[in-house]
């Protein structure tokens, strides 16, 4: 496999960067055909994180933005494990997460939704992997939103997700979805995703996860772009 | 078959990627927290903390603009260089600016192998389903510039919508997403 070719977004999987139905795409996908490169020492690394420190409840975010009562809601604890294409594990990699609270609404000030905010909830949390690639989080399950792309368009109950593997290709920015979610079948960011690639995006439920009296778990696994398990050069 | 290759085999199992997602309109409490006056600490900002006096410090500064030439207020904008000496991740929002400016404080790169410097960005937004990786060049670094092969490898009438141009105080950097001056995006 050649340096050039390694790594490609798999377009059998992958959305395009046009997909007329997210009407939003139509004036910001790029319009003339990518630059194929061959991968310099600036692609072939990228940020390791490993001098970060992590706040005790930064994975917590059913804990991590409590002012004066518990967030309300359904509490969650999300597992997985983040591997590369060959299936080797991406340990000590970092994982930042974003979500709408239980009632549908953005803490983010440009989400106008008329739905409440939840004072002992902000929606933002991260966490590393573990030398196994593992990760886990709390949180409160998020609600459905609408949304301006079409008439009567509503979100299916999602979180967003952000990781990075060991280069810069790796970089993944995508949402977890849940299973049996009546919304997907109508929802174009979702729909984008080409068929092979779509049931990736949801998490299994599992109650050998679920935690008594707790908590409900799923189960969330996640495949980066790459072939390499360890850091190129990167210090 | 000698047991050994009968592994690698099974190590080369191909996982399917998963798809990719649009970062949406909402990341600024999350990405970018401090950024945009949420109560959450920043691990990534828009500024090198590497202090040394040898070193060419820069800004990079720009606006991210849509097919019909409105700038974008809500895309997020991501920085890596590496040139074996200085390694910098930076990270910054087009939310907070009046004028929806993008802008990073680092350290200019070294050239790599006779390369001319660069720098990497990832552009993300809401109507990006899959981000865009582009590179900045330098406006006064003709020499290096002129003999670079990734430079020569794209037409000539676009290529100068990678080189930043030299400015009172700072590198300008526009990113157009269509049309007649759009941006190089490279597949990485």
């Amino acid at each position: 496999m050649s340096d050039l070719m390694e790594n490609s977004f798999d377009i059998e999987v992958q959305p395009s960067h046009l997909y007329l139905a997210y009407t939003s795409t139509i004036l910001r996908a790029p319009s003339k055909p990518l630059l194929l490169l061959k991968k310099s020492l600036t692609e072939k690394t990228g940020p390791l994180f490993e001098d970060f420190n992590l706040g005790i409840l930064d994975n917590d975010l059913t804990k991590n933005a409590i002012k004066n009562g518990e967030p309300i809601g359904e509490r969650i604890v999300v597992h997985g494990k983040v591997v590369n294409e060959k299936g080797q594990p991406m340990p000590h990699t970092l994982i930042e997460i974003w979500q709408a609270n239980a009632a549908g609404r953005y803490v983010h000030k440009v989400d106008q939704h008329d739905a409440p905010l939840d004072p002992n909830f902000l929606g933002t949390g991260r966490c590393m992997t573990d030398s196994e690639g593992n990760y886990r989080f709390y949180t409160i399950k998020p609600g459905a939103y609408p949304w301006g792309n079409h008439h009567n368009a509503w979100r299916p109950n999602h979180i967003h997700f952000s990781l990075f593997g060991n280069e810069i290709s790796s970089r993944l920015i995508t949402q977890m979805y849940f299973p049996g979610d009546p919304l997907l079948e109508y929802d174009p960011i979702y729909q984008a995703v080409k068929a092979k690639g779509r049931e990736l995006l949801i998490s299994k439920f599992d109650l050998n996860l679920t935690e008594p009296d707790f908590a409900l778990g799923y189960r969330f696994d996640i495949v980066l772009r790459g072939h390499n398990a360890t850091p190129f050069e990167n210090r | 078959m000698p047991l050994h290759l009968k592994i690698d085999k099974t190590m080369n199992t191909t996982k399917t990627q998963t798809p990719s997602q649009t970062v949406g309109p909402y990341f600024g409490y999350g990405l970018t927290s401090e950024q945009y006056l949420y109560d959450f600490k920043s691990l990534i900002t828009n500024k090198i903390t590497i202090l040394d006096s040898n070193s060419d410090y820069i800004t990079i500064k720009g606006k991210i603009f849509d097919g019909e030439n409105n700038p974008i207020s809500d895309a997020m904008i991501e920085l890596w260089q590496n040139d074996g000496h200085n390694r910098f991740f930076g990270r910054f929002g087009t939310g907070t600016d009046a004028e929806n400016h993008f802008v990073f404080q680092t350290i200019k790169p070294k050239s790599v192998e006779n390369q001319a410097p660069f720098v990497t960005l990832i552009v993300f937004m809401r109507g990006q389903l899959i981000h865009s990786y582009t590179r900045v060049y330098f406006s006064d670094e003709e020499v290096l510039n002129a003999q670079d092969t990734v430079l020569n490898a794209i037409p000539a009438e676009r290529r100068n919508t990678i080189i930043a141009q030299k400015k009172a105080g700072c590198y300008e950097f526009n990113i157009y997403m269509q049309g007649e001056n759009e941006t190089v995006f490279f597949a990485v």
